[in-house]
């Protein structure tokens, strides 16, 4: 007799890699479930015993141990455990106990491998586990991501395409188009439906109304049917914009049905795809040096948004984003300071315009405010010069904060006179950061060591880098000081713990992935491209120094570069979602809005970022000051 | 015979009482099932299987309402096994009356293709002997099945059963000693399963269904043994 657990059969089919399989697999494997109760703080599996399930956690919470007893992984409801047992030597890797009372689905290892066998969903969702699923995750998102080559055409479609009969007359079309406001309407014959269902037939564009009707002194009463083309070139909805534009050009045609299950769906033209080009960020940067005032550089940036949306929906790695938004963001400055010597006149000394933090480390996103800093030439006589130089910075700032760069809190600005120093009173104020540190007071100037020249005598820039690096790298108590900073900012494990321990479906927490997230790796990785004089700005590049000195245990850097690149994707992602919503974007990221791909995978980067810092910890002695 | 007095513990050594019973009846299904005798006394939960049951019926009262559908789970204190459930609809003798079907969930469409209750009968009868049954309040689940029995096999049913509310009832009744009032009817079976499973943390299910509800008690049996009994516990100490 067929069993019905239609409970737990509802259950499991909510979480992957169950989601994935189809109806009778659902059923074959519930009825091989045995169902287990455990007590809070209870044994569930034990280091090397032998393991024949998988474990499925029905409710309840589940702590998942490394051999040395650190927490892994805390696992709530619909999560799974044990399949690293099962795919390896059949030995439990890393033992698991109930945080609270817990129940669990344990399922037979005889389904387990088979299922692996015969679904491919499963298998991969199974046999890739933490860094190796991080990485994969990061590499799916960037498989393909050559820009206009990974949006589809059906993004283009933004208004319902038109479709008349063929015994319409033309008047009556160009009437409709008119209406409309339209360049082409389709031309459908519902007596010659094919057997999809699909009866339309030709198309008609202005072209064809003034060639074939009003260059040809045609009757307007005369059927659609004469004049249409019915050499019909389409394109399915899922297709690439490339292959618009391909198709378009071989056929010389500049209108394209997009159809969905054979039906028209819309109607592209080439302007759309000309539109669409026209806010890649490069025509942006462009734009900005065509501006000729501040307000008009203002009125620009309110399209910045658009352009960051195309980039993440064109699934740009976060590397590829956070290059061209600070880009555009230098170009903002270089903009502002043309115009301020046009207005103020040429400077009375040289000096160097700098951009600090994320702008430096070609790492900004959309919401971010500016921090920047002058250096002036020795030469610098405040009586004399002074006055032009806080008009300078003033002019700048001020133009920043009207294009969204809001100012910066801690006031790291050019306005700030403590920030408009000499090249030689920059290099004193980081030798006595360097080589007398203290952690209070380096708290709030780590972003002084990224920084990059953006105007002027850029070259005093890397100057000041390369002298940072000469000083930093031998003094360990310097190193120490920023590792011990760097590590006040915890990923918040716990998150996941309270965010499951909300009951009632509401969740009125949320995190901050700068400040929890990026920040605190950001500021790891700095420690670690200062130790070895790495002379890369970009954390992705520093880490890539850093992997080749062999300052890290091995895989852990490749690790650290996935789990960058994935808390911010998942950043950028829903600061492009709250935009589309209409919403402030922030840096915040509530649970009701992740999906669970993104919960897991945030997960295991929160875990390798406080592993990584764990190391800091160690590597630099952190805790001896 | 008469019936046992259920709330006394001291009386029935069951083993002994199953024997007796298999020489005094006289149907051969019921003989078989009571040959098929039960543990000793002492026998350690950790050494016992068990058999969670449920049924759903038009009422409470077993000489007017009829049992719809029955629902069945073997398990012991490590697992509960899907693989080893069984669930049956059964045509009901009396009219479905409007409110149970409201409450149950269960139309007459269901019902129809259901087999009859004498041929269940016979395979509940096969699934239980030999193990221990589990219930939550045993009254409905003894008393249907005692009385369907009779009208069937001309002989009633008994035998020692695990009572998860008698349990939790004995546990309030401990902690708060002189106030015993859960003897009174009780508004309705499920509600009192999900309180009682919302102590140990068991998710909640939705109501009314006879193999959800015996999944629901196996849980909470195993449960409740890890809280207030040990492996070691012996079975007497459970079973009425």
């Amino acid at each position: 007799m067929e069993v019905e657990l239609l409970e737990i059969q509802d259950f499991i089919r909510q979480y992957p890699p169950f989601d994935k399989l189809p109806e009778d697999a659902l059923v074959e494997i519930t009825q091989s479930i045995e169902i287990s109760y455990f007590r809070a703080e209870s044994t569930i599996i034990e280091v090397n015993a032998k393991i024949n399930e998988l474990y499925m956690v029905r409710s309840g919470i589940v702590e998942v141990y490394r051999r040395n007893g650190d927490l892994y992984n805390r696992l709530d409801q619909g999560k799974l455990f044990g399949q690293m047992g099962l795919l390896t030597s059949n030995k439990v890797r890393f033992p698991a106990k109930s945080l609270k009372d817990t129940l669990l689905y344990c399922m037979p290892e005889e389904i387990f491998h088979r299922f692996c066998d015969r679904y491919e969903a499963f298998a991969d969702f199974v046999e890739v586990e933490d860094s190796t699923r991080l990485k994969q995750a990061v590499e799916n998102n960037n498989n393909d991501a050559n820009s206009l080559t990974t949006s589809k055409v059906k993004t283009l479609i933004s208004r319902d395409v038109v479709i008349m009969p063929t015994h319409s007359t033309i008047q009556a079309v160009a009437q409709k188009m008119a209406e409309e406001n339209i360049s082409a309407a389709l031309i459908n014959d519902p007596e010659l439906t094919d057997d999809q269902g699909n009866s339309f037939v030709g198309i008609v564009t202005e072209k064809d109304l003034c060639a074939k009707v009003i260059a040809a002194g045609l009757s307007v009463d005369t059927p659609v049917s004469e004049v249409m083309s019915t050499e019909l070139i389409s394109l399915d909805h899922n297709a690439y914009i490339f292959e618009a534009m391909l198709l378009m050009l071989r056929f010389n045609v500049h209108h394209l049905p997009i159809l969905k299950n054979k039906q028209p769906i819309g109607l592209i033209e080439v302007g759309d795809i000309i539109r669409y080009e026209s806010q890649n960020s490069l025509l942006f940067v462009s734009g900005i040096f065509q501006q000729q005032s501040p307000e008009d550089l203002a009125l620009l940036s309110t399209q910045l948004k658009d352009c960051f949306i195309r980039m993440v929906n064109e699934d740009a790695n976060s590397h590829m984003v956070g290059r061209a938004m600070s880009e555009i963001g230098r170009s903002f400055k270089q903009r502002l300071l043309e115009l301020a010597e046009l207005e103020l006149g040429d400077p009375p000394i040289p000096y160097c315009f700098l951009a600090l933090g994320s702008m430096a480390r070609d790492e900004q996103l959309i919401v971010t405010d500016q921090d920047n800093a002058i250096i002036l030439d020795n030469s610098y006589d405040e009586a004399l010069h002074g006055e032009y130089f806080i008009k300078l910075s003033k002019f700048v700032c001020d133009g920043l904060a009207a294009c969204g760069y809001s100012y910066c809190t801690g006031d790291i600005m050019a306005t700030n006179p403590e920030w408009r120093k000499t090249q030689a009173q920059w290099e004193d104020c980081f030798a006595d950061w360097i080589d007398d540190p203290n952690p209070q007071a380096l708290l709030n100037c780590s972003i002084f060591f990224d920084l990059t020249g953006v105007y002027g005598r850029a070259k005093w820039a890397e100057q000041l880098n390369a002298f940072i690096l000469r000083r930093a790298k031998k003094n360990n108590r310097f190193l120490a000081c920023l590792a011990r900073n760097a590590l006040n900012r915890k990923p918040p494990l716990g998150f996941f713990k309270d965010f499951v321990m909300e009951k009632d479906g509401r969740h009125n927490n949320s995190i901050n992935l700068k400040r929890r997230g990026t920040a605190p790796l950001a500021d790891l990785i700095r420690i670690h491209a200062l130790a070895i004089g790495s002379q890369s700005q970009n954390s992705f590049q520093r880490l890539e120094d850093i992997i080749e000195a062999g300052i890290l245990p091995k895989s852990k850097g490749q690790d650290l570069l996935h789990a960058m690149e994935l808390i911010s994707l998942v950043r950028l992602r829903h600061q492009a979602l709250d935009i589309e919503f209409d919403r402030e974007p922030d840096n915040n990221i509530e649970p009701e809005n992740m999906s669970d791909f993104e919960r897991r995978n945030l997960k295991d980067a929160f875990l390798v970022l406080s592993s990584a810092q764990s190391f800091l910890k160690y590597r630099y002695n952190a805790n001896m000051l | 015979m008469s019936m046992p007095n259920f709330t006394n513990r001291e009386i029935l050594n069951w083993q002994a009482f199953l024997q007796m019973k298999s020489q005094l009846s006289k149907d051969s299904r019921l003989q078989n099932f009571y040959d098929r005798g039960t543990y000793h006394d002492e026998t350690k939960l950790s050494d016992i299987e068990f058999v969670a049951l449920d049924f759903e019926t038009t009422g409470l009262d077993a000489s007017k309402n009829s049992i719809i559908s029955i629902g069945l789970v073997h398990f012991n204190l490590q697992r509960i096994f899907c693989r080893k459930a069984k669930s049956w609809y059964i045509d009901p003798q009396d009219n479905l009356k409007e409110d149970s079907i409201v409450i149950h969930g269960i139309t007459h469409s269901d019902l129809n293709k259901a087999p009859d209750l004498l041929h269940v009968l016979e395979q509940l009868l096969d699934e239980l002997a030999g193990k221990v049954v589990v219930v939550h309040y045993r009254l409905i689940e003894r008393d249907f099945l005692d009385s369907n029995l009779r009208a069937l096999f001309k002989e009633g049913i008994i035998f020692p059963m695990v009572d998860t509310m008698q349990i939790e009832a004995d546990l309030q009744h401990k902690k708060r000693q002189g106030i015993t009032n859960w003897f009174k009817p009780k508004p309705t079976q499920s509600i009192r399963l999900a309180k009682s499973r919302s102590r140990y943390n068991l998710p909640t299910y939705p109501p009314h269904d006879a193999l959800t509800d015996a999944i629901a008690t196996a849980e909470l049996l195993q449960a409740q043994i890890k809280y207030h009994f040990s492996p070691e516990t012996a079975i007497k100490k459970l079973w009425l």
